[in-house]
């Protein structure tokens, strides 16, 4: 009888997903206590949205209102984060050429990698953390942030060639990248 | 395979996205092009300092509980909202339906407006006249004792008629005082029951139409004619006293 409550589905669809859910709060807020209560408030939504999941994947359903949650919160507290919308053409910029990356990572650090994901936009943190932290398909981070396949790829490659420079351009320079 | 075709596809390759065709024309181009092999090679060290777990962040426990508790607090919260409009839907409609129709018909009848109030007074008047022993001031079977007897304490002049032909025998006369008048009461009689005109000057229109009523077991007519409010009150049966009430207003 237990099982067929509402709030024991919902400890069984959402609360396996409660790091990863950590996870992407934290990189998208930059911030562990900020981190915390939107994590918090995607959780109550969640359930308050509960009856209208309809099974399948937890996971993705849970990130997608995590993510929102995430971009309402920097909306209403971080405006200076997103002062200037998430603008493709103005990060897509004219790297997609064929000269490739002067210098070879070898090895990359982890804690500089950690350094230079904080420095990029939300949007490509968001790209990147589901994509290699979490391993998710282009299709299934299509469907949680909104946004076309095709996009995926795209904001994906940017965000990695941000990265790229970030990490192998002097400290001095960082500004510039 | 071009360099600027093996960078637009490395991260679909990258990520196991990229056909099968294109995956192998890649891998080929990235064996012959030291440069693209180079970004390829930092692209995998980027992933690797990256995808072990290393730059994630875990939740704390205490989090984890916290967000427990509000969740289940929410549940309650729903659940008795829930109760609450389920005891909202589950009230008895057909009974409170029912009961609104009581209150209704019950405000009605006790805001039942000002006519009534006078045939209340006639019908009190008729019962007083019987129970006080003040039936009549001036008992007479003749009218011509009867008719000059109201002329000294009326201003006007109430229609005294011999019926006894007819079963009604006339058998006294008194004054009364209704609905803020004086009134004549003309008191007839038809075997054992006791009649009581109540005549006094009406305002009202004239009116063919004799109106029957009952109230407290007593027969009520009541018509206007000739400027006069008649009001005939007896325990007699309706039809005699229409009948009664129709030769006593005959011309």
């Amino acid at each position: 009888m237990l099982a067929d409550t509402k709030l024991a589905r919902f400890e069984q669809a959402a609360m396996p997903h409660f790091d990863a859910a950590y996870n992407l709060a934290r990189w998208l807020t930059r911030s562990s206590g900020d981190a915390d209560d939107v994590v918090q408030e995607a959780y109550l939504r969640a359930f308050s949205f509960f009856d209208s999941f309809r099974g399948g994947d937890g996971r993705a359903w849970l990130f997608s209102i995590v993510r929102n949650t995430c971009y309402t919160w920097l909306r209403k507290n971080r405006t200076h984060d997103l002062m200037t919308e998430f603008d493709e053409a103005l990060h897509s910029g004219t790297e997609q050429t064929a000269s490739p990356e002067a210098l070879q990572l070898r090895r990359a650090d982890s804690e500089m990698v950690k350094e230079a994901l904080e420095k990029l936009p939300a949007e490509f943190r968001e790209v990147l953390v589901l994509r290699e932290m979490e391993g998710l398909s282009y299709k299934e981070i299509a469907e949680i942030s909104g946004i076309a396949i095709g996009t995926v790829m795209s904001r994906l490659a940017r965000a990695r060639k941000r990265l790229h420079d970030l990490l192998t351009t002097p400290a001095s320079q960082e500004s510039t990248a | 395979m071009t360099c600027k075709e093996a960078q637009a596809f490395m991260d679909g390759y990258l990520d196991r996205e990229l056909d099968l065709v294109r995956s192998i024309d890649l891998e080929r181009h990235l064996h012959d092009c030291p440069a693209c092999a180079a970004l390829h090679q930092s692209r995998l060290a980027v992933r690797a300092a990256m995808g072990a777990g290393s730059l994630r962040y875990a939740a704390g426990e205490n989090l984890k509980k916290k967000v427990r508790l509000a969740v289940a607090g929410q549940d309650r919260e729903e659940r008795r909202q829930e109760r609450k409009k389920r005891r909202w839907f589950h009230i008895p409609w057909p009974a409170l339906a029912a009961s609104a129709a009581a209150v209704a018909v019950l405000m009605v009848l006790w805001l039942r407006p000002a006519p009534n109030s006078v045939e209340n007074e006639v019908v009190a008047g008729h019962i007083r006249s019987l129970m006080a022993n003040h039936l009549m001031d001036v008992p007479s079977t003749d009218q011509h004792t009867v008719k000059p007897w109201f002329a000294g304490k009326l201003d006007f002049a109430p229609p005294v008629k011999d019926l006894s032909s007819a079963g009604f025998p006339l058998i006294g006369g008194r004054l009364d005082y209704i609905d803020g008048h004086d009134a004549a009461a003309v008191v007839y009689q038809r075997n054992q029951h006791v009649i009581n005109v109540l005549v006094w000057p009406a305002a009202g229109a004239h009116d063919d139409r004799l109106r029957a009523s009952a109230r407290q077991g007593y027969n009520v007519v009541e018509t206007v004619r000739g400027g006069m409010q008649y009001w005939a009150v007896s325990d007699l049966n309706p039809a005699e006293l229409r009948q009664f009430a129709e030769l006593l207003l005959a011309p």
